[in-house]
């Protein structure tokens, strides 16, 4: 077996491995590259973080009426309170809206949440415009504390026509011992 | 390997050590091989044992034997053991015996290497199968392993099951390292890559598909690990993760996993069909093509595993179309075998026999998995039997007969010995007949609407659960038939010539019956062209 | 191929099935094999979604029956003439260009073919829009929860729809009924001929909720809510399943949808509101031991056997036994604490959101004083009540 050989596959050998590392690395970074996806095709409901309005402002549609449901949900073993003031709201696309959640900790020790929004359909996720949500930070509740929690956001005029109910749910997640742990580390 | 000529070279052993630790420390692609293929054929009844405690289970209706969690266990042990454990293994076991005798070369090119990828493969298993004891009881989420049931409501052996995991993906990357090395720097002088015989041409796209995709593997079962063990949220949708992300990341390595499975079981057909058919293969160019093209579409067309998880219709309408294409180059690949059989002067010895069988079977199992491209009637078919009927007959007499295809056909080389004739074909109308017993009744009990991975169902789906279970039974206990033949095969038999087959081209058929310890050290003078 | 009567006495199955097989190994397209095909092909349904669904699976169905008829045609044909023991010498082609062509541009087209019908069904299931009715489906270890959205939450129904087959007939100690492992104790109830929306979701791990004859199967994923809908066009019940592995009893979480006439379901509508409101008055009332131990028992069987089994031995380490140990003897107010607020990180789960109070209150009192357990204390509905709702 001639030295030329050998090196040449030495050579063809950490190519390969040099595959391996950067589909190990595409592995992960996949994960932001799914956000991007879920941010453009609006996969899974996710809604972008707060939203700035336009100097300009959004052109009002007065004649144009949608319906947005809140839905509220404990995850799993979560035992807080947790509810809309309103189960509905009719609104106009391009007016600000505001309302209000309610939450509550009835144990008997501080607890720690996240609020997971989605909306239903997916393709109307980006055209709901939150400027001031509580889904934005955690919630730290403290034995037996409550919280009044504000929600600010616009519909996008441009809102495909189709569209005349919006579903906007959250769902309470109980991510007290995460952030324990992240704390201690 | 029981008659060996010794034979000097300076890279090697004076012939094999004798013992336990010639196969310990071996660097011989042979041994290699073999051992492969005897680990491949345990873990395929040790597989196959769970497999009968699961259809043994769904006999009738009602809990009998086992109870949902163990039942649980069995179907997720079963799938990661018959896919990491058995299909692999044997392929790469056949990859070790073949590519250097085909490609004309002394060995692979990295030997030690090739020694330490086989043994992690017993530890690997050793670790996954231990967690049948531990509490809380073996993985039980299914072999897709889908968080968040894999992660925040996981027993605790899923610690164990990442690592073997790991074991399992890093064995399969430093082998397919050795697969492409050797291909690409032993060849015979003069043999171009569009001489080399299909078998290694699809193990070379398989090797590349595995070093792409392994890795994304041990990538999304070390999120896993974080999510469970290190307060990460990848996968947690209160962390601010996605569980959907999981299974977008475990499709993208999965679904090239399932050509991984396919593609040298193609090679193999290829091989067999013209030597009994006496007649060159047909198109042999359009076959390395497609070949490329379904490794290429395996890239792009994962999330047709996921339709039901409400992907915006773009999405669902992308993948559909991508995975359609897929059709194409299949079934290029099905005519070609087609018209390599026509007009040619065929005999049907066991290995044609399978190979036959694999044509057709996997041709069924490629139409219902066309059918399960069409979004809208995937909605009905999604995670049914249709969709266990689909890839079992796509890897039942698809992967596993063209192994035991290769198996009967090769084994005279390996062993210098005819097995017996009669009995390798009692063994094919049996698992012939067991496999289509077995698996056609599903594709009638998922349309009916019977899920999979349950543990019991409705009156209804009794009657074809009944005679399904009663297929796998007799494929099972053939199976062991097959074991029988091959030990008496390697005790001995009528020997075999060097050609072994009346129309066997290839480089692997010049050189004597068994074949020598050490084969080719001077590379061989290649015929004129002609090894396709 | 003469039919054996089966000696094996191993019931009338086992000969259905032998006959099954014979009949199909004779001739496929024997009529006795075929008489029952329901059993062998998918549901038409009772929408128009489902019927569009069902007419594109039986036209790819025959194309591809086609397909493999004439390729496999070819092959068999080959086999049978092409063979050595008949003298048949091997011709020497191994490539066509004209073939190959032919044989890869063609299937493009049948492809076309199949792909544009899907493509027009697909954007008709994908239209939510305008619906009648609003339910949420949500997914639980391992039953489903329906409520029917209200903007007044007086008015809201909302109920969970678990398993009805005892035990006994799973475990084979009673003779299974009809229905067996697909009937529920509460059916979600609809109209037909409006246009329902399910927004599907997941308390817990991923599951998946699917009623064929809708041709609606959506993964119900924890933190994220999916549509599909539905128009139903006739009365009836319609049975479906969990479809994706959600843990231990996937196979024990059936689906059953009961689709009435519009005044039918109005007045069960207001019968379950009336139930809602009998609900909350019962939790004002002082219940005795008795009480609390007959309903106890009930609500045990519903919401824990599953998991801590009938004997409250569990299965341990998942499933810890209630026997002798534990929470189930010790501190009440802990007791009470666990069953309304859940364990996190254990297969505990809140049952505040499931159960009301009184029923949480007889469950608890049942717990600690079945199976041995004479720990004599029991709880209030109106205590527990006072837990849950102390913030309000």
């Amino acid at each position: 077996m001639s030295m030329t050989n050998q090196n040449r596959q030495a050579r063809t050998t950490l190519k390969l491995v040099g595959v391996v590392l950067s589909m190990f690395v595409f592995g992960f970074a996949l994960v932001p590259l799914y956000d991007i996806y879920c941010q453009v095709t609006g996969a899974n409901g996710k809604t972008a973080s707060a939203y700035v309005v336009p100097e300009e402002g959004l052109a009002v549609d007065p004649d144009r009426w949608v319906t947005v449901q809140f839905l509220t949900n404990n995850n799993a073993s979560m035992p807080w309170s947790f509810r809309p003031e309103v189960r509905s709201m009719k609104v106009r696309p391009g007016e600000m809206n505001q309302t209000t959640f309610f939450a509550s900790n009835p144990t008997g020790y501080t607890m720690t949440a996240q609020a997971i929004p989605s909306v239903a359909p997916f393709h109307a996720a980006e055209y709901m415009h939150k400027t001031e949500c509580f889904c934005f930070e955690q919630q730290v509740l403290a034995t037996g504390e409550a919280i009044d929690m504000p929600l600010r956001f616009i519909i996008d005029p441009y809102l495909p026509e189709s569209v005349q109910t919006l579903t906007l749910s959250y769902t309470l997640f109980d991510i007290t011992d995460t952030t324990a742990s992240a704390a201690a580390e | 390997m029981s008659a060996v000529i010794e034979n000097h070279h300076d890279d090697h052993h004076h012939g094999p050590d004798k013992g336990l630790m010639r196969w310990v420390l071996t660097t011989n692609h042979k041994d290699i091989g073999t051992l492969y293929l005897w680990f491949s054929f345990i873990m395929f009844l040790t597989g196959g044992c769970m497999a009968l405690v699961i259809r043994a289970e769904l006999f009738q209706p009602g809990l009998q034997l086992v109870v949902p969690e163990f039942f649980n266990q069995m179907t997720t042990m079963h799938g990661l053991i018959m896919v990491f454990g058995a299909v692999m293994p044997a392929f790469v076991g056949l990859a070790n015996w073949l590519v250097p005798m085909m490609i004309g070369a002394p060995d692979m090119a990295l030997p030690r290497m090739n020694n330490y990828s086989f043994w992690i493969l017993p530890f690997a298993f050793s670790m996954l199968l231990s967690t049948l004891f531990m509490e809380g009881g073996a993985p039980n989420f299914g072999w897709t392993f889908y968080a968040p049931l894999s992660t925040e409501y996981a027993p605790p052996s899923v610690t164990f099951f990442i690592f073997a995991v790991h074991l399992m993906g890093i064995s399969s990357i430093m082998g397919s390292i050795n697969v492409v090395v050797t291909i690409l720097n032993l060849r015979a002088p003069g043999m171009r890559l569009m001489d080399m015989p299909l078998f290694v041409w699809t193990w070379l796209i398989t090797a590349y598909l595995l070093i792409a995709v392994m890795p994304v593997l041990a990538g999304v079962v070390t999120m896993m690990l974080m999510d469970i063990h290190f307060g990460t949220a990848f996968f947690s949708a209160g962390g601010g993760g996605d569980p959907v992300l999981f299974q977008h990341v475990f499709w993208f390595f999965g679904h090239p996993e399932v050509y991984i499975m396919i593609l040298p079981a193609f090679g193999i057909v290829s091989a067999i069909i013209p030597t009994f058919a006496r007649k060159k293969l047909f198109g042999y160019d359009s076959m390395v093509y497609a070949t490329a093209s379904i490794a290429f579409l395996s890239f792009i067309v994962w999330a047709h595993h996921m339709f039901t998880v409400g992907m915006p219709i773009a999405g669902e309408l992308y993948f559909m179309y991508a995975t359609m294409l897929i059709a194409v180059p299949t079934g290029v690949k099905v005519f070609n075998w087609a018209a390599t059989m026509w007009q040619g002067s065929m005999t049907f010895e066991t290995p044609m026999l399978f190979a036959v069988a694999f044509v057709i079977l996997f041709t069924i199992g490629g139409l219902s998995g066309l059918m399960l491209a069409i979004v809208p009637a995937d909605f009905q078919y999604h995670d049914t039997y249709f969709v266990v009927a689909h890839f079992h007959y796509v890897l039942v007499p698809g992967s596993i007969f063209s192994i035991m295809a290769a198996a009967y056909y090769w084994l005279p080389k390996w062993t210098g010995n005819m097995y017996d004739e009669t009995l390798g074909k009692t063994h094919f109308w049996l698992s012939f007949v067991g496999v289509n017993v077995t698996f056609f009744p599903q594709h009638f009990i998922g349309l009916a609407g019977m899920p999979r991975r349950y543990p019991d169902y409705a009156l209804q789906f009794a009657d074809w659960n009944m005679v399904s279970s009663v297929g796998a039974f007799i494929f099972g206990f053939s199976q062991l038939l097959f074991l029988f033949i091959v030990i008496k095969c390697i005790m001995g038999g009528k020997k075999a010539t060097d050609e072994v087959w009346e129309g066997a081209e290839g480089l692997e058929w010049t050189i004597a019956s068994p074949a020598p310890y050490h084969t080719f050290s001077t590379p061989p003078e290649l015929p004129e062209r002609s090894m396709a | 191929m003469a039919r054996k009567e089966s000696k094996l006495g191993a019931g009338q199955r086992l000969k259905t099935a032998l006959q099954w097989l014979i009949a199909l190994a004779a001739l496929s397209s024997s009529w006795q094999a075929l008489a029952d095909w329901s059993a062998l092909n998918m549901t038409k349904g009772v929408t128009a979604i489902s019927r569009e669904v069902y007419d594109l699976h039986m036209l790819i169905f025959t194309i591809c029956v086609v397909i493999g008829v004439l390729v496999f045609g070819v092959m068999i044909w080959s086999m049978l003439v092409h063979r050595k023991s008949l003298g048949h010498e091997p011709a020497t082609f191994s490539h066509s260009t004209k073939l190959e062509y032919a044989w890869t541009i063609i299937p493009i087209f049948i492809l076309i073919g199949m792909a544009v019908p899907a493509t027009s069904t697909l954007r008709d299931m994908y239209d939510a829009s305008g619906a009648d009715i609003d339910i949420e489906v949500r997914g639980y270890q391992w039953k489903w929860q329906y409520t029917y959205l209200s903007d007044d939450p007086t008015q809201e129904v909302k109920f969970i729809s678990s398993l009805l087959t005892p035990q006994d007939e799973v475990y084979n100690r009673t003779p299974k009924r009809e229905h067996y492992l697909s009937d529920v104790d509460n059916p979600l109830v609809i109209p037909i001929n409006k246009r329902v929306r399910f927004l599907i979701t997941s308390n817990d791990v991923i599951h998946s909720w699917w009623v064929p004859d809708f041709a609606v199967k959506k993964d119900a994923i924890p933190g994220f809510v999916h549509e599909a809908w539905a128009i139903v066009e006739e009365p009836g019940v319609y049975r479906g399943k969990c479809t994706e592995l959600c843990g231990k009893d996937h196979g024990f979480m059936p689906i059953v949808v009961k689709a009435v006439e519009q005044a039918e379901y109005d007045s069960w509508l207001a019968m379950k509101q009336q139930e809602a409101l009998q609900v909350y008055e019962t939790v004002g009332k002082t219940w005795t031991m008795a009480e609390l131990m007959e309903t106890g028992e009930q609500v045990y069987a519903q919401a824990c056997q599953s998991c801590h089994q009938a004997n409250g031995q569990g299965i341990p380490p998942a499933f810890p036994s209630l026997v002798g140990q534990g929470l189930a003897i010790g501190p009440i107010d802990a007791h009470v604490d666990i069953v309304v607020n859940g364990k996190a990180g254990s297969a505990m789960q809140a049952f505040a959101a499931q159960l009301n109070p009184a029923e949480i209150a007889a469950v608890v009192t049942y717990e600690r004083n079945a199976w041995g357990n004479n720990v004599g204390d029991l709880v209030q509905p109106r205590a527990v009540n006072a837990l849950i709702s102390s913030e309000e």
